[in-house]
């Protein structure tokens, strides 16, 4: 009965929460914290003296109604972006700047890289490239940091390096091509050494320059609590430096990525079907429908590694030291 | 006893009763806690070499409150260093009893990696202690400070005077007998300072340490010293010493803290003059 609502226990509960909301909104100057007066000593984000761990979120989770509306209102900028960029390739499309058989729209294009997806050649060529990526990169990533630990400890080699590093990193991996053909023929080495060569040169720079960012007073805090030589790398200067290094990751990995793509276009392994393998055959063949949708392709892998695996890592590792003046 | 010092004995050495003898004999015989021989620290080197502390000799017993005075560029920092064993001097000697002393700064240093309590565990874990005993004593030592609470949240979601706090539990829990503190509060507002500065002296009472405490602010120093020691700038060297017999626990803005305070600085705008 509604006229009973007034006096309810749920009526009486939902006052007493206001109640409370209040009474922890009205910040006195003067609070308490174990019957010792603190002024304004509260935790930055949002005041708890009580210590209620859940009662303070430092990840700010919304309640489940406006938790929608927020993945709505990261998402349809980019569904808006999306469109326009579409619209605009129909319209040049439309504009009959080349004729179909060479520029078709994007209705088209998508159609077939449904046909792509649903015969299975999308996953099998997504396969076939993603594993040589992982490898190679896998490969740079144990080189890199092994030769950026190596550096950073002997200040020598470092000197005497440093500027072939830099120009390792600024080379084209293209270029390396040539060589590592006549070296391993048109072979999956030839490919792996690119991506090597690619990108282990960016994590090694990337480990060196977060090394340098370390803040001092950090390391000088470690040894004085008694971390030396290896425990000092280990406990203190890498967990230091991990936001720094993950942006030598990023690059690192944008390099394998690319290097990768050249690699497939240049050393075409008949046998398996690569992504890149199969743009260039889209190429021989004139089918420019199945080209661009594998671009499409390369995008998409892109865009979702960069976004679900450093992205991840990245957000979390901010989120965790506060760091969120770029992520919000 | 170094010989080089201006005076002959410290007069005050007792920690916290007010002192009714003089010299009190048992406290001549506190052993010495940390003592300066003729140290020099020269940053660089030839012409453009700059002498950051000349010749300083000075001795701290244990268990003794002493505050280090001076403007800025007087080797504070420098000698802290020293102390803590991150620098080695130019000439001289420092002896350091009781192993590795415990360092405290003006930033919290926390590290913003861990947790408040791994934070507060890292000493031990660099110590080797196990970790059944490091849960207990880092539940200790967060009592200590009033933070029993906070274990479990990261540095960034704390306070300028929690994260102190925080920096004092990691200090205290290094099981150092000599606590040095490099300005630990400049950064906070004057409320908080009060605040800590009356809970440094219980926990120091508490635990029988020896501080050597670097400030800026007289009248800091002589809230919380049993001695003052005044450094002139560039070289830094020791010009004056003062025993501070202000009954504890002292109040800042006391007349006896003022007054010892104004004498303080004034010696130390003289000693500027003549710089």
């Amino acid at each position: 009965m509604p006229e009973s609502l007034a006096g309810s226990p749920l009526r009486a509960r939902l006052h007493a929460v206001t109640v409370d909301e209040a009474a922890e909104d009205s910040h006195s100057p003067l609070r308490a914290v174990d019957g010792v007066p603190v002024l304004g000593d509260s935790p930055v984000p949002e005041a708890s003296e009580q210590g209620n761990v859940d009662a303070v979120n430092p990840d700010w989770v919304k309640p489940d109604g406006s938790r929608l509306a927020g993945i709505w209102a990261g998402l349809w900028p980019k569904l808006a972006a999306l469109g326009l960029a579409l619209a605009i390739w129909e319209l040049v499309v439309l504009s009959g700047w080349r004729p179909d058989y060479v520029l078709p729209g994007p209705g088209a294009v998508l159609s077939r890289l449904w046909t792509d997806l649903l015969s299975g050649d999308v996953l099998v060529a997504a396969a076939i490239t993603m594993k040589r990526a992982v490898l190679g990169y896998g490969i740079a990533l144990i080189a890199g940091v092994t030769i950026g630990l190596v550096m950073a400890r002997v200040k020598v080699l470092r000197t005497a390096a440093g500027s072939l590093l830099t120009g390792l990193q600024t080379m084209p991996s293209v270029a390396w091509f040539p060589l590592a053909i006549l070296l391993f023929q048109l072979s999956e080495a030839a490919i792996l050494a690119v991506v090597v060569l690619g990108a282990a040169p960016s994590i090694a720079t990337g480990l060196l320059n977060s090394f340098d960012q370390v803040p001092p007073l950090l390391v000088r805090a470690g040894r004085v609590m008694g971390a030396r030589g290896l425990g000092l790398y280990r406990h203190i200067i890498l967990p230091a430096a991990l936001p720094g290094f993950l942006t030598g990751l990023k690059q690192g990995w944008a390099f394998a990525w690319r290097s990768l793509m050249a690699g497939e276009l240049l050393v075409i392994i008949g046998h398996a079907p690569s992504i890149g393998v199969r743009l260039q055959f889209s190429r021989e063949l004139s089918d420019a429908e199945g080209l661009l949708a594998w671009m499409i392709v390369v995008m998409v892998l892109g865009v979702l590694i960069d976004g679900l695996v450093f992205g991840t890592l990245e957000r979390r590792i901010h989120r965790r030291r506060g760091l969120t003046g770029v992520h919000g | 006893m170094s010989a080089a010092l201006p005076h002959a004995l410290p007069s005050s050495i007792v920690t916290s009763a007010p002192k009714l003898l003089a010299p009190v004999p048992a406290a001549v015989e506190r052993p010495v806690a940390l003592r300066l021989d003729g140290v020099s620290k020269r940053h660089g080197v030839g012409a453009d070499a700059v002498i950051a502390l000349d010749t300083m000799s000075l001795s701290v017993r244990a268990g003794e409150f002493v505050c280090i005075v001076g403007a800025s560029g007087c080797g504070k920092s420098t000698m802290l260093n020293l102390v803590a064993g991150l620098d080695t001097p130019s000439a001289g000697q420092v002896h350091v009893e009781g192993g590795r002393p415990a360092l405290m700064f003006q930033e919290s240093a926390l590290f913003p990696w861990l947790t408040v309590e791994e934070n507060v565990a890292f000493p031990l874990q660099m110590q080797g202690v196990g970790r059944g005993e490091r849960k207990q004593r880092v539940a200790e030592l967060l009592a200590m400070v009033h933070l029993e609470k906070f274990a479990r949240r990261r540095p960034h979601e704390l306070s300028g005077g929690m994260k102190q706090r925080v920096a004092l539990a990691r200090a205290l829990a290094q099981r150092a007998s000599l606590l040095l503190m490099d300005e630990p509060f400049a950064a906070l507002d004057a409320m908080m300072r009060d605040h800590l500065h009356l809970e440094l002296e219980q926990l120091w009472q508490q635990t029988g340490l020896t501080v050597v405490f670097v400030t800026h602010n007289v009248r800091e120093a002589v809230r919380l010293g049993d001695r003052v020691l005044l450094l002139s700038s560039r070289p830094g060297r020791l010009v004056a010493e003062y025993d501070i017999d202000i009954p504890r626990p002292r109040r800042i803005e006391s007349t006896e803290v003022a007054g010892k305070a104004r004498e303080i600085t004034d010696r130390l705008h003289e000693a500027a003059r003549h710089a």
